[in-house]
Protein backbone atom coordinates (compact mmCIF):
# COMPACT_ATOMS: atom_id res chain seq x y z
CA UNK A 1 0.00 0.00 0.00
CA UNK A 2 0.80 3.87 -0.79
CA UNK A 3 1.44 5.51 2.51
CA UNK A 4 -1.13 7.68 3.33
CA UNK A 5 -0.85 11.57 3.16
CA UNK A 6 -1.55 13.39 6.19
CA UNK A 7 -5.40 15.22 5.31
CA UNK A 8 -3.73 18.46 5.41
CA UNK A 9 -1.20 17.76 2.60
CA UNK A 10 -4.22 16.17 0.63
CA UNK A 11 -6.41 18.74 0.65
CA UNK A 12 -3.44 21.19 -0.21
CA UNK A 13 -2.54 19.25 -3.53
CA UNK A 14 -6.37 18.96 -3.80
CA UNK A 15 -6.40 22.67 -3.74
CA UNK A 16 -3.53 23.10 -5.93
CA UNK A 17 -4.98 20.42 -8.64
CA UNK A 18 -8.06 22.23 -8.79
CA UNK A 19 -6.73 25.77 -9.02
CA UNK A 20 -4.66 24.29 -12.06
CA UNK A 21 -6.91 22.85 -13.64
CA UNK A 22 -9.37 26.19 -13.28
CA UNK A 23 -6.70 28.32 -14.48
CA UNK A 24 -5.93 25.90 -17.76
CA UNK A 25 -9.53 26.64 -18.40
CA UNK A 26 -10.18 29.97 -18.25
CA UNK A 27 -6.73 30.32 -20.38
CA UNK A 28 -8.53 28.27 -22.96
CA UNK A 29 -11.65 30.24 -22.74
CA UNK A 30 -9.72 33.41 -23.14
CA UNK A 31 -7.66 32.28 -25.91
CA UNK A 32 -10.61 31.01 -28.16
CA UNK A 33 -12.95 34.61 -27.28
CA UNK A 34 -9.49 36.24 -27.99
CA UNK A 35 -11.40 37.98 -30.94
CA UNK A 36 -14.18 38.96 -28.93
CA UNK A 37 -12.45 40.37 -26.13
CA UNK A 38 -10.21 42.96 -28.70
CA UNK A 39 -11.90 46.04 -27.89
CA UNK A 40 -10.92 48.20 -30.98
CA UNK A 41 -9.35 46.67 -34.33
CA UNK A 42 -6.25 48.66 -35.49
CA UNK A 43 -5.82 50.30 -38.89
CA UNK A 44 -3.43 46.87 -40.12
CA UNK A 45 -6.42 44.40 -38.70
CA UNK A 46 -8.82 46.16 -40.89
CA UNK A 47 -6.69 45.47 -43.60
CA UNK A 48 -6.56 42.01 -43.22
CA UNK A 49 -10.14 41.53 -41.74
CA UNK A 50 -11.97 43.53 -44.17
CA UNK A 51 -15.14 44.50 -42.55
CA UNK A 52 -18.44 44.30 -44.25
CA UNK A 53 -20.28 47.77 -44.67
CA UNK A 54 -23.22 46.93 -42.50
CA UNK A 55 -20.66 45.72 -39.80
CA UNK A 56 -20.04 48.42 -37.12
CA UNK A 57 -16.96 47.93 -35.43
CA UNK A 58 -14.43 50.60 -33.44
CA UNK A 59 -11.07 51.31 -34.95
CA UNK A 60 -8.36 52.25 -32.76
CA UNK A 61 -4.71 54.15 -32.94
CA UNK A 62 -3.48 57.67 -33.11
CA UNK A 63 -4.88 60.71 -34.70
CA UNK A 64 -1.98 61.28 -37.69
CA UNK A 65 -0.50 64.87 -37.07
CA UNK A 66 -1.83 67.30 -39.17
CA UNK A 67 -4.98 65.56 -40.39
CA UNK A 68 -7.35 66.96 -38.75
CA UNK A 69 -9.82 68.95 -41.05
CA UNK A 70 -12.91 70.75 -38.93
CA UNK A 71 -15.78 71.77 -41.44
CA UNK A 72 -18.62 73.04 -39.29
CA UNK A 73 -19.77 69.67 -37.52
CA UNK A 74 -18.07 67.85 -39.36
CA UNK A 75 -14.59 66.84 -38.74
CA UNK A 76 -12.33 64.57 -40.53
CA UNK A 77 -8.96 62.93 -39.79
CA UNK A 78 -6.59 60.04 -40.11
CA UNK A 79 -6.48 57.10 -38.13
CA UNK A 80 -2.98 55.30 -38.07
CA UNK A 81 -0.66 52.73 -36.62
CA UNK A 82 2.28 53.53 -37.88
CA UNK A 83 1.89 51.32 -40.54
CA UNK A 84 -1.46 51.59 -42.09
CA UNK A 85 -4.00 54.31 -41.57
CA UNK A 86 -7.89 54.87 -42.03
CA UNK A 87 -9.74 58.41 -43.09
CA UNK A 88 -12.54 59.05 -40.41
CA UNK A 89 -15.25 61.10 -40.99
CA UNK A 90 -17.02 62.29 -37.97
CA UNK A 91 -20.26 64.55 -36.83
CA UNK A 92 -20.51 65.17 -33.54
CA UNK A 93 -18.57 66.66 -30.31
CA UNK A 94 -14.85 65.58 -29.52
CA UNK A 95 -13.67 64.27 -26.22
CA UNK A 96 -11.54 67.15 -24.51
CA UNK A 97 -8.14 64.33 -24.63
CA UNK A 98 -9.03 64.30 -29.01
CA UNK A 99 -5.82 65.96 -30.50
CA UNK A 100 -3.22 65.09 -32.96
CA UNK A 101 -0.76 62.46 -32.43
CA UNK A 102 -2.67 60.84 -29.26
CA UNK A 103 -4.61 57.71 -29.13
CA UNK A 104 -7.98 57.64 -30.54
CA UNK A 105 -11.25 54.61 -30.67
CA UNK A 106 -13.41 55.58 -33.43
CA UNK A 107 -17.03 53.78 -33.39
CA UNK A 108 -18.73 52.81 -36.73
CA UNK A 109 -18.90 51.51 -40.13
CA UNK A 110 -16.23 50.78 -42.97
CA UNK A 111 -17.44 52.34 -46.24
CA UNK A 112 -17.02 51.06 -49.69
CA UNK A 113 -14.51 53.84 -50.67
CA UNK A 114 -12.62 52.91 -47.35
CA UNK A 115 -13.55 55.86 -45.29
CA UNK A 116 -14.65 55.07 -41.78
CA UNK A 117 -18.24 57.15 -40.62
CA UNK A 118 -17.89 57.37 -36.67
CA UNK A 119 -20.95 57.75 -34.30
CA UNK A 120 -19.23 57.85 -31.94
CA UNK A 121 -15.17 59.04 -30.44
CA UNK A 122 -13.19 58.13 -27.48
CA UNK A 123 -10.04 59.34 -26.90
CA UNK A 124 -7.38 57.09 -25.33
CA UNK A 125 -4.71 58.00 -22.74
CA UNK A 126 -1.36 56.80 -23.12
CA UNK A 127 0.29 55.93 -19.67
CA UNK A 128 2.69 58.88 -19.67
CA UNK A 129 2.17 61.23 -16.79
CA UNK A 130 4.24 64.43 -16.13
CA UNK A 131 3.77 68.12 -15.69
CA UNK A 132 3.63 70.60 -18.26
CA UNK A 133 6.90 71.82 -18.34
CA UNK A 134 8.44 68.67 -19.04
CA UNK A 135 6.22 67.77 -21.89
CA UNK A 136 7.59 71.05 -22.61
CA UNK A 137 11.40 70.64 -22.24
CA UNK A 138 11.37 67.28 -24.01
CA UNK A 139 9.92 68.60 -26.93
CA UNK A 140 12.16 71.60 -27.26
CA UNK A 141 15.33 69.05 -26.47
CA UNK A 142 13.58 66.43 -29.43
CA UNK A 143 13.57 64.03 -27.09
CA UNK A 144 9.68 63.81 -27.34
CA UNK A 145 8.53 60.04 -28.82
CA UNK A 146 4.99 60.71 -30.16
CA UNK A 147 2.58 57.81 -29.83
CA UNK A 148 5.89 56.00 -27.71
CA UNK A 149 3.37 53.90 -25.71
CA UNK A 150 0.86 53.01 -27.74
CA UNK A 151 1.23 49.74 -29.25
CA UNK B 1 -13.06 22.44 25.56
CA UNK B 2 -12.74 22.19 21.59
CA UNK B 3 -14.22 25.92 21.55
CA UNK B 4 -11.43 26.72 23.90
CA UNK B 5 -8.84 24.90 21.12
CA UNK B 6 -10.52 27.15 18.36
CA UNK B 7 -10.07 30.70 20.32
CA UNK B 8 -6.73 30.48 21.07
CA UNK B 9 -5.19 31.78 17.87
CA UNK B 10 -8.07 34.22 17.97
CA UNK B 11 -7.27 35.56 21.30
CA UNK B 12 -3.22 36.00 20.28
CA UNK B 13 -4.37 38.06 17.58
CA UNK B 14 -6.54 40.43 19.58
CA UNK B 15 -3.41 40.70 21.86
CA UNK B 16 -1.62 41.80 18.98
CA UNK B 17 -3.65 44.25 17.54
CA UNK B 18 -4.98 45.91 20.52
CA UNK B 19 -1.17 46.78 21.16
CA UNK B 20 -0.38 47.87 17.39
CA UNK B 21 -3.40 49.71 16.48
CA UNK B 22 -3.22 53.14 17.83
CA UNK B 23 -0.07 53.14 16.45
CA UNK B 24 -1.14 52.36 13.16
CA UNK B 25 -4.34 54.53 13.50
CA UNK B 26 -1.89 57.39 14.09
CA UNK B 27 0.47 56.79 11.70
CA UNK B 28 -2.42 56.79 8.81
CA UNK B 29 -3.51 59.54 9.68
CA UNK B 30 -0.72 60.90 9.31
CA UNK B 31 0.44 59.43 6.23
CA UNK B 32 -3.44 60.49 4.71
CA UNK B 33 -2.83 63.81 6.08
CA UNK B 34 0.46 64.01 3.82
CA UNK B 35 -0.77 62.10 1.09
CA UNK B 36 -3.67 64.27 0.21
CA UNK B 37 -1.39 67.40 0.88
CA UNK B 38 0.54 66.55 -1.96
CA UNK B 39 -2.18 64.83 -3.88
CA UNK B 40 -4.47 67.97 -3.87
CA UNK B 41 -1.95 71.33 -3.91
CA UNK B 42 1.31 70.60 -4.17
CA UNK B 43 1.61 67.85 -7.10
CA UNK B 44 1.11 69.36 -10.62
CA UNK B 45 -1.57 69.27 -13.53
CA UNK B 46 -0.92 66.61 -15.91
CA UNK B 47 0.26 67.79 -19.33
CA UNK B 48 -2.66 66.53 -21.12
CA UNK B 49 -5.41 65.61 -18.78
CA UNK B 50 -4.26 69.02 -16.15
CA UNK B 51 -6.13 69.26 -12.99
CA UNK B 52 -8.19 65.50 -13.79
CA UNK B 53 -5.27 63.44 -13.35
CA UNK B 54 -5.72 64.04 -9.54
CA UNK B 55 -8.53 61.63 -9.23
CA UNK B 56 -5.74 58.87 -10.03
CA UNK B 57 -3.99 59.95 -6.45
CA UNK B 58 -7.45 58.04 -5.29
CA UNK B 59 -8.11 55.60 -8.21
CA UNK B 60 -5.07 53.87 -8.32
CA UNK B 61 -4.15 53.07 -4.68
CA UNK B 62 -8.08 51.62 -4.93
CA UNK B 63 -7.14 49.44 -7.49
CA UNK B 64 -4.19 47.94 -6.04
CA UNK B 65 -5.55 47.43 -2.10
CA UNK B 66 -9.02 45.98 -3.81
CA UNK B 67 -6.37 43.78 -5.66
CA UNK B 68 -4.32 42.93 -2.97
CA UNK B 69 -7.23 42.34 -0.54
CA UNK B 70 -8.59 39.51 -2.85
CA UNK B 71 -4.98 38.30 -2.64
CA UNK B 72 -5.44 37.90 0.96
CA UNK B 73 -9.46 36.74 0.70
CA UNK B 74 -7.67 33.91 -1.39
CA UNK B 75 -4.86 33.46 1.26
CA UNK B 76 -7.10 33.00 4.11
CA UNK B 77 -9.74 30.80 1.93
CA UNK B 78 -6.45 28.57 1.85
CA UNK B 79 -5.65 28.99 5.48
CA UNK B 80 -9.02 27.95 6.15
CA UNK B 81 -9.71 24.85 3.85
CA UNK B 82 -6.42 23.03 3.92
CA UNK B 83 -5.07 24.06 7.56
CA UNK B 84 -8.03 25.05 9.21
CA UNK B 85 -6.94 28.40 10.53
CA UNK B 86 -9.20 29.35 13.17
CA UNK B 87 -8.30 33.15 12.78
CA UNK B 88 -9.06 33.11 8.59
CA UNK B 89 -12.31 32.49 8.27
CA UNK B 90 -13.01 35.56 11.45
CA UNK B 91 -9.84 37.98 9.02
CA UNK B 92 -11.88 36.93 5.86
CA UNK B 93 -15.59 38.29 6.88
CA UNK B 94 -13.77 41.58 8.13
CA UNK B 95 -11.69 41.99 4.75
CA UNK B 96 -14.32 41.46 1.97
CA UNK B 97 -16.82 44.46 2.43
CA UNK B 98 -13.46 46.72 3.22
CA UNK B 99 -11.96 45.08 -0.24
CA UNK B 100 -15.27 45.66 -1.81
CA UNK B 101 -15.65 49.50 -1.12
CA UNK B 102 -12.23 49.95 -2.56
CA UNK B 103 -13.20 48.18 -5.37
CA UNK B 104 -15.98 50.32 -5.74
CA UNK B 105 -13.84 53.49 -5.10
CA UNK B 106 -11.94 52.22 -8.25
CA UNK B 107 -14.77 51.81 -10.45
CA UNK B 108 -16.45 54.98 -9.09
CA UNK B 109 -13.21 57.30 -9.43
CA UNK B 110 -12.39 55.70 -12.58
CA UNK B 111 -15.83 56.41 -14.34
CA UNK B 112 -15.51 59.96 -13.53
CA UNK B 113 -12.32 60.34 -15.00
CA UNK B 114 -13.57 58.73 -18.02
CA UNK B 115 -16.51 60.94 -18.82
CA UNK B 116 -14.09 64.06 -19.42
CA UNK B 117 -11.22 61.95 -20.79
CA UNK B 118 -12.25 59.23 -22.93
CA UNK B 119 -15.78 60.90 -23.35
CA UNK B 120 -17.54 58.17 -22.30
CA UNK B 121 -18.40 56.82 -17.99
CA UNK B 122 -17.93 53.30 -19.04
CA UNK B 123 -17.22 50.73 -21.58
CA UNK B 124 -16.78 47.16 -21.68
CA UNK B 125 -13.16 46.60 -22.38
CA UNK B 126 -11.24 44.35 -20.74
CA UNK B 127 -9.70 46.19 -18.17
CA UNK B 128 -13.22 47.77 -16.92
CA UNK B 129 -15.37 44.50 -17.34
CA UNK B 130 -12.86 42.35 -14.76
CA UNK B 131 -12.59 44.87 -12.86
CA UNK B 132 -16.11 45.18 -12.55
CA UNK B 133 -16.02 41.03 -11.98
CA UNK B 134 -13.59 41.79 -9.00
CA UNK B 135 -16.12 43.54 -7.34
CA UNK B 136 -19.33 41.49 -7.97
CA UNK B 137 -16.44 38.46 -6.71
CA UNK B 138 -16.45 40.32 -3.32
CA UNK B 139 -20.03 40.71 -2.93
CA UNK B 140 -20.87 37.38 -4.01
CA UNK B 141 -17.77 36.69 -0.72
CA UNK B 142 -20.04 38.63 1.44
CA UNK B 143 -23.28 36.92 0.50
CA UNK B 144 -22.14 33.28 0.73
CA UNK B 145 -20.63 33.89 3.49
CA UNK B 146 -23.81 35.12 5.65
CA UNK B 147 -26.15 32.46 3.53
CA UNK B 148 -25.88 29.77 5.94
CA UNK B 149 -27.70 29.55 9.17
CA UNK B 150 -24.26 27.21 10.53
CA UNK B 151 -21.25 30.24 10.14
CA UNK B 152 -19.33 27.78 9.56
CA UNK B 153 -20.14 26.19 6.41
CA UNK B 154 -20.52 30.03 5.09
CA UNK B 155 -16.75 30.62 6.22
CA UNK B 156 -16.07 27.38 4.06
CA UNK B 157 -18.27 28.25 0.92
CA UNK B 158 -16.65 32.17 1.09
CA UNK B 159 -13.35 30.45 1.08
CA UNK B 160 -13.48 28.50 -2.27
CA UNK B 161 -15.72 31.31 -4.10
CA UNK B 162 -12.31 33.64 -3.11
CA UNK B 163 -10.31 30.69 -4.17
CA UNK B 164 -11.91 30.70 -7.59
CA UNK B 165 -11.70 34.15 -7.68
CA UNK B 166 -8.05 34.15 -7.68
CA UNK B 167 -8.10 33.76 -11.33
CA UNK B 168 -9.47 37.13 -12.21
CA UNK B 169 -6.01 39.02 -10.65
CA UNK B 170 -3.86 38.08 -13.64
CA UNK B 171 -6.54 38.86 -16.02
CA UNK B 172 -7.10 42.35 -14.56
CA UNK B 173 -3.11 43.29 -14.62
CA UNK B 174 -2.59 41.71 -17.57
CA UNK B 175 -6.14 42.85 -19.80
CA UNK B 176 -4.22 45.99 -21.21
CA UNK B 177 -1.70 43.67 -22.37
CA UNK B 178 -3.35 40.69 -23.39
CA UNK B 179 -6.01 42.77 -25.31
CA UNK B 180 -6.37 46.28 -26.68
CA UNK B 181 -8.14 48.38 -24.45
CA UNK B 182 -9.75 51.51 -23.75
CA UNK B 183 -7.95 51.76 -20.60
CA UNK B 184 -4.32 53.13 -20.41
CA UNK B 185 -1.59 50.24 -20.14
CA UNK B 186 0.50 50.25 -16.92
CA UNK B 187 1.95 52.93 -15.50
CA UNK B 188 3.95 52.17 -12.35
CA UNK B 189 4.32 48.44 -12.00
CA UNK B 190 6.22 47.53 -15.40
CA UNK B 191 9.27 46.32 -16.55
CA UNK B 192 11.31 49.56 -17.69
CA UNK B 193 10.07 51.33 -14.59
CA UNK B 194 7.62 53.83 -14.39
CA UNK B 195 6.26 56.32 -17.02
CA UNK B 196 5.25 58.72 -14.39
CA UNK B 197 6.93 61.51 -13.58
CA UNK B 198 8.14 62.20 -10.06
CA UNK B 199 6.40 65.25 -8.94
CA UNK B 200 2.89 63.04 -9.85
CA UNK B 201 4.78 59.28 -8.67
CA UNK B 202 5.68 60.53 -5.14
CA UNK B 203 1.97 61.95 -3.84
CA UNK B 204 0.29 58.68 -5.88
CA UNK B 205 3.06 56.48 -3.92
CA UNK B 206 2.21 58.78 -0.51
CA UNK B 207 -1.47 58.15 -1.45
CA UNK B 208 -0.58 54.22 -1.98
CA UNK B 209 0.64 53.83 1.64
CA UNK B 210 -1.80 55.90 3.58
CA UNK B 211 -4.75 53.68 1.85
CA UNK B 212 -2.68 50.51 2.55
CA UNK B 213 -2.33 51.62 6.10
CA UNK B 214 -6.13 52.49 6.42
CA UNK B 215 -6.79 48.95 4.77
CA UNK B 216 -4.79 46.91 7.42
CA UNK B 217 -6.10 49.51 10.33
CA UNK B 218 -9.92 49.02 9.08
CA UNK B 219 -9.16 45.11 8.31
CA UNK B 220 -7.77 44.64 12.05
CA UNK B 221 -10.97 46.39 13.54
CA UNK B 222 -13.05 44.51 12.08
CA UNK B 223 -11.05 41.30 12.62
CA UNK B 224 -11.51 41.97 16.55
CA UNK B 225 -15.17 43.30 15.93
CA UNK B 226 -15.74 39.23 14.05
CA UNK B 227 -14.05 37.47 16.65
CA UNK B 228 -16.43 38.97 19.22
CA UNK B 229 -18.96 38.20 17.55
CA UNK B 230 -18.13 34.71 17.48
CA UNK B 231 -17.70 34.39 20.85
CA UNK B 232 -21.23 35.84 22.05
CA UNK B 233 -22.49 33.41 19.41
CA UNK B 234 -20.62 30.80 21.49
CA UNK B 235 -21.45 31.99 25.11
CA UNK B 236 -25.30 32.16 23.90
CA UNK B 237 -25.05 28.26 22.46
CA UNK B 238 -23.55 27.31 25.41
CA UNK B 239 -26.27 28.82 27.76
Amino acid sequence: MTPRMSPKRRRLWLLVGSLGVLGAAVALVLTVLNDNIVFFYSPTQVAEKHPGPERRFRLGGLVEQGSVNKNGQEVRFTVTDLQKTVPVVYRGLLPDLFREGQGVIAEGTLGPDGTFTARDVLAKHDENYMPPEVAKALKESGRWQEGAGKK
Amino acid sequence: MASLHVLANPARFRRFSQKVLPVLSGATALVLAVGLYLALVESPPDYQQGETVRIMFIHVPSAWLAMAGYALLAGLGAALLVWRHPLAALMARAAAPVGAVFAAVCLLTGSLWGRPMWGTYWVWDARLTSMLLLFFLYLGHIALSRAYDDAERGDRAAAILALVGVINLPVIKFSVDWWNTLHQPASVMKLGGPSIHPAILTPLMVMAAALLLLFVVLVMVRTETEIDRRRLDAAERAQ
